[in-house]
């Protein structure tokens, strides 16, 4: 392990502050996934909330199972794997949930779920920011790369032994839902427990490291569709800004590091959680949302301080 | 299977050692967990008596567990907020329905609600008549501040009962007190209490005096080979096993109980009582 540095590591925005110039990118420009993720966060526990707040009935239930309008039927996968580990064949409407989630995160992108729907994303992004903020060096525990699939056996296999949906128990996911929407308060706990993880413990712990819905998603979505690609890495001027934001920094390197190899620009790990952050940070314009068979490269990427002529379409 | 990859002298190579490492330690790391996981899960299921599962309710916990995905549905279907999720400190495993009776009792709706509303069959969609539910049976725990036991007429649990006369019947017996006066003994059946809990809420107490409990609790259950001798003698219009000596029952004074086991005369006979008479 190399030494680590003893300052913070100034993303380039904010070593330009620093140095007294302005960023090139407005601001929207430089946040717009983020700002996009978050809206899908709140839209997705605003559709349960109109209900007990306005009287407004959208989607009933939790992210757990839920009915949007009294005809859309949504199911975690997950549930009803541990279901049927705990031998109980579920009814209809949930077997019909299942499938459609498990079809569109195939299709689209098995980990947007986790950075564009679960609400613990907002949580631990908050612990990495604060961290960061406190300037906690230390990335504390790092539990090795396979850690979330021994986890998910590990569920799989309480559910079967003991016969009930066993991650029900702790899942910090539907708790942090259930605080939300039916107001049990206390269960925020072990959110809190996350968060306080993801501060002291480990860097990026939960999310990266140990969830085993995020696992099972990820191998849900090894074939998925939308992908980022690092089409412009030919301009990447080694800034690292990417490597620092990213919650799985493991898998931009074999994209944009991987010219030399004969590797595709397309980041193509099933860790990746599509949630563009990338894409936000980077000022040369290397990342861009495209599909998974997009192998196609560009030249040139946007915006450089060298080249004031303001930003590429 | 390849050969053992080996360094010259024989050992097993960093790299396989490095893996097997690896493996051993998140299959025991995982272990682990998995066991502190296992052992939540089981302390879990030890329901407390005053929280009831809704209608239709898989009857075991386990089952029950096994299927529910705690995702609120037939909380938000039920009319008179009577179903809760389960908050952490409730001592109910978390997010998953229960109901306190004294706080707010099944309400009994005829469509059930609740039972279509869940999506995995935790809720048994084969409930369609709620009178079948069996959420508990109501138990009259405490005979000594009883109002009706101590010789009043209260009878608030018997008018209150959804299923009057049938899962809730007045027994009348006589006030050994007074000698004089009858006591109205609210009397469960079983057979046919859906444990909705309209009479423990409604019981004017400061404690309920009856009370739902789950099945578990509150019933005994007779071995599978016993037979109820009197039922067999009306089935098959004679004793069960042909050719038994029924020997002369003895009882006290001169009452004889006639052969065969019609039912002995009632302390106070109905016949006596005033025309059109209701408990």
């Amino acid at each position: 392990m190399t030494a680590l540095p003893t300052t913070p590591r100034l993303n380039r925005d904010a070593r330009l502050a620093a140095a007294g110039e302005m960023p090139t990118r407005s601001f929207f420009l430089r946040n717009r996934f983020l700002i996009l993720r978050r809206l899908s966060q709140i839209t997705v526990l605003a559709l349960f909330l109109t209900g007990p707040l306005f009287g407004l009935w959208i989607a009933k239930g939790t992210i757990a199972s839920s009915m949007t309008f009294g005809v859309l039927p949504l199911t975690d996968p997950l549930m009803t794997l541990q279901m049927l580990a705990a031998r109980h064949w579920p009814e209809g409407l949930a077997v019909i949930g299942t499938l459609i989630v498990l079809v569109f995160y195939a299709l689209v992108s098995g980990r947007a779920y986790c950075s564009w729907v679960c609400p613990i994303n907002p949580v631990t992004d908050l612990a990495f920011w604060t961290r960061e903020k406190l300037g906690l060096q230390a990335k504390g525990w790092q539990p090795r790369a396979g850690t979330r699939y021994f986890v998910l056996a590990a569920v799989l296999v309480v559910s079967g032994a003991t016969g009930a949906v066993a991650w029900e128990l702790v899942n910090p996911i539907t708790m942090a839902f259930r605080a939300v929407v039916f107001g049990s308060v206390a269960s925020l706990t072990f959110v809190a427990a996350v968060f306080l993880f993801d501060l002291f413990v480990a860097r990026r712990g939960w999310c990266s490291h140990l969830c085993p819905v995020g696992a099972f998603y990820g191998l849900l979505g090894s074939a998925s569709l939308v992908k980022v690609s690092t089409a412009a890495r030919a301009s990447c001027d080694h800034c690292m800004d990417c490597y620092a934001v990213c919650p799985e920094p493991q898998v931009i390197s074999p994209a944009l590091e991987g010219a030399g190899r004969g590797l595709s620009p397309v980041i193509l790990s099933r860790d990746c959680t599509t949630c563009g952050r990338c894409i936000d940070v980077c000022d040369r314009t290397v990342f861009r949302f495209t599909h998974r068979f997009d192998h196609s490269e560009t030249a040139q990427g946007g915006t450089h301080r060298s080249n004031c002529s303001g930003e590429s379409p | 299977m390849s050969p053992k990859p080996t360094t010259p002298t024989g050992l097993v190579s960093p790299e396989r050692r490095k893996v097997l490492e690896t493996a051993a330690r998140g299959v025991v790391g995982a272990g682990v967990a998995g066991v502190m996981l296992t052992a939540y899960q089981k302390s879990a299921e030890a329901l407390p008596t005053q929280a009831i599962r809704p209608p239709g309710a898989l009857p075991d916990e386990t089952a029950f567990l096994s299927a529910c995905v705690r995702c609120g549905l037939c909380v938000r279907a039920c009319p008179y907020k009577t179903l809760a999720l389960a908050d952490l400190g409730d001592h109910v495993a978390s997010g998953t329905p229960f109901f306190v009776a004294r706080k707010i009792p099944c309400e009994m709706c005829e469509d059930i609600p609740c039972v279509k509303a869940c999506p995995t069959g935790a809720l048994d969609h084969a409930l369609v008549d709620i009178n079948k539910a069996r959420m508990g049976t109501a138990v009259l725990v405490d005979e000594e501040n009883c109002l009706n036991f101590l010789g009043l007429r209260c009878d608030v649990c018997y008018r209150d009962c959804p299923v009057i006369d049938k899962a809730i019947t007045l027994e009348l017996e006589s006030n050994p007190r007074t000698r004089k006066h009858a006591i109205f003994r609210p009397t469960v059946h079983a057979k046919d209490c859906t444990g909705c809990g309209k009479c423990e809420k409604s019981c004017v107490l400061e404690e309920a005096a009856i009370k739902v409990l789950p099945l578990r609790v509150a019933r005994g259950e007779l071995g599978h080979h016993y037979r109820l001798g009197w039922e067999e003698y009306k089935n098959n219009q004679g004793p069960l096993v042909d050719g038994i000596i029924d020997l002369p029952d003895r009882a006290p004074g001169d009452v004889t109980p006639p052969s065969g086991v019609p039912d002995a005369p009632p302390i106070i006979d109905p016949t006596k009582l005033p025309k059109g008479w209701k408990p």
